[in-house]
């Protein structure tokens, strides 16, 4: 078990290396460099300025020496916000978007869990048929229509929430909370409502029942701890889609978290800050990858370590 | 998974008489819901490509006359126009065809390096397809809309819609290439391969001529989902600004003008919003229809 954790963890070591290096050049050969700006600089300073920044040295040095400051969470200095290294402003927003992401998460989870668990049990009833149509809404609707619609509903017909904004109040977070958890309680619930319909008919639960275990115990204890393998497993590409769903809803919502640099570095090119933000996403999505597997090889005898 | 595979080569004979195409055809046309779903994406296709050829206006052209007015199906602006008196019927569907344009051949294009890709990994095989396979490993590991956004940047000079093209077409055309590895993997041994290589042709050929058209109904219903796929990572990134701009327009970024007019005038939103999401309703409709019709595991 331990050495398939070690080998999972080194095993990924490619894909964060390819990251880096697949953000690193084409960072490179990306038009526009850092100094060609509206004022035109005389050779003399813009020698200087390549000189300060490294820029003279050949491609491989630059990359070590990013490397060797990626070991240190030094992501360099935002070609934007000029009093600000991009590790600062990732440390200002990383609070803020691991705020709404995670309440995002549990609130898919749970939410996805009860709602395909109810499905499952009353098969095409009231709560299944809606559960459908949330999901099937959740999943063909991205998340850039709904944001703005319950905005228009909540916010301005309604009034229960503010538009947008972020204060720190409860109030302000609920929205884009739910907004950001609509497409996973999607897939959650009808994983759930899968696993379980298939797990309530498998010989081990016809079994429980013979022995004359209780429907309820049957339920939660035989069933769902069977029919929750699938919904781990997704737990690492839900993750995925929450970080990407986070830069929509920051963008939507007004919230100061890492996506809306990300996008804000996108478009004035602010090549440091996208890498960053680039890497420390792709770093947190494949951590929840390998963390995924590990659970899903603790819990699950069937999934070999091999 | 091989009967089918032998489909488009060779008509097996089941029994009730039917090749498993024509079977798997009948299968999907017993779904109303994704039958449906196919007319009313014809519907919307033709809409959006033949409806503005009967505007006597282009989408920029403002009628200064009729600026902000209401929906009203009979008048000549049928939903109305935007508060520089541009038809907002028109513009949703203008920024229709680029949507539809963007999904359909992005989503194509997807599918054929895929194919080509994955068809050479699963035939080779040995240490390529290691190599190969591995690639695609490490891409699939990182999130795809962080890798669009970079490819978007360095293209981004080529001009704005080919950078959002090319780059969703090279970050997506993973998925094609790992079904279609699986099909040449299982088509690699078999006899009219063999038969293929006897008689003389090169390899270049029997992937051309053999693996390829034999994976490719296989990987079409699962790439189904890519269409899908692709019409949302463009409108995604127009609504960021970083895709379309003006004035060229698609949905996402009609979507982006209505979302921060929300307060003003909700139809900015409400009209591309219902459009997008109708398509991909569609979309996801049939793509379910064609796996559970096509799907050998499902028969």
């Amino acid at each position: 078990m331990f050495a398939f954790a070690i080998r999972r963890i080194i095993g990924a070591i490619p894909t964060l290396f390819a990251l880096i290096v697949i953000s690193f050049f084409i960072m490179r050969v990306a038009p526009g460099g850092p100094f060609s700006g509206n004022r035109k600089l005389t050779a003399a300073v813009l020698e200087n300025m390549n000189k300060a920044y490294h820029l003279d040295e050949p491609v491989w040095m630059q990359f070590g020496r990013y490397l060797w400051s990626l070991v240190h969470f030094d992501f360099g200095p935002s070609m934007k916000y000029k009093d600000f290294s991009v590790t600062e402003l990732i440390v200002q927003g990383i609070p803020v978007s691991l705020e709404v992401g995670l309440w995002a998460m549990l609130f898919a989870t749970i939410t996805g869990i009860a709602l395909g668990i109810a499905g499952a049990l009353r098969r095409n009833g009231a709560t299944d048929l809606t559960a459908g149509i949330v999901a099937m809404t959740g999943i063909a609707v991205p998340t850039f229509v709904i944001g703005p619609l319950l905005q228009i509903v909540f916010g301005l017909q309604l009034r229960w929430f503010p538009v947008a904004g972020w204060d720190g109040s409860l109030n302000a977070k609920i929205l884009p909370v739910i907004v950001l958890a609509l497409p996973n309680i999607a897939y959650i619930s009808r994983l759930t409502r899968g696993s379980m319909i298939e797990a309530l008919r498998t010989n081990y639960v016809r079994t429980a029942r013979a022995k004359g275990i209780g429907p309820q115990r049957v339920i939660w204890k035989h069933a769902l701890t069977g029919a929750m393998l699938p919904v781990i497993a997704y737990l690492g590409p839900a993750t995925a889609i929450t970080v990407t769903g986070s830069v929509v809803i920051e963008q939507i919502f007004g919230i100061p978290g890492i996506g809306r640099y990300f996008v804000e570095g996108a478009s004035n090119r602010d090549y440091p800050l996208v890498m960053g933000v680039t890497i420390l996403y792709g770093g947190i999505v494949i951590l929840a990858n390998i963390i995924t597997d590990i659970a899903r090889g603790m819990l699950d005898p069937k999934v070999s370590y091999e | 998974m091989s009967e089918l595979a032998v489909g488009g080569a060779v008509a097996v004979e089941s029994a009730a008489g039917l090749s498993p195409f024509k079977a798997s055809w009948r299968r999907y046309s017993r779904n109303k819901l994704a039958v449906a779903s196919m007319f009313i994406l014809l519907l919307i296709a033709l809409a959006c490509f033949g409806g503005p050829l009967l505007f006597p206006y282009g989408t920029e052209d403002a009628d200064f006359e009729n600026i902000s007015a209401p929906i009203d199906l009979l008048s000549i602006h049928p939903f109305g126009t935007d508060e520089f008196g541009r038809d907002l019927l028109l513009r949703v569907l203008k920024g229709g065809q680029v949507s539809l344009a963007v999904g359909f051949v992005g989503a194509f294009a997807a599918v054929i390096i895929g194919v080509v890709y994955g068809a050479v990994s699963g035939y080779v095989g040995g240490k390529l397809d290691n190599l190969l396979m591995r690639t695609v490993d490490v891409l699939y590991g990182i999130p795809y809309f962080f890798l669009v956004v970079l490819i978007n940047l360095v293209l981004v000079d080529l001009g704005r819609t080919i950078a959002l093209f090319v780059s969703i077409v090279v970050v997506l055309w993973l998925t094609p290439a790992v079904i279609a590895r699986g099909q040449a993997v299982s088509l690699r041994h078999r006899e009219f391969v063999d038969a293929a290589r006897a008689g003389g042709m090169t390899e270049w050929q029997i992937i051309r001529q053999h693996i390829v058209p034999n994976s490719l109904n296989v990987v079409i219903v699962y790439s189904s989902l890519l269409v899908l796929e692709v019409i949302i990572t463009e409108s995604f990134l127009s609504f960021l600004g970083l895709g379309i701009q003006p004035p060229s327009t698609s949905w996402g970024s009609l979507i982006d003008t209505g979302a921060n007019a929300i307060e003003t005038d909700p139809r900015l939103l409400l009209l591309p919003g219902c459009m997008l999401a109708a398509t991909l309703f569609c979309l996801n409709f049939i793509a379910d229809g064609l796996r559970d019709a096509f799907d050998p595991n499902e028969r």
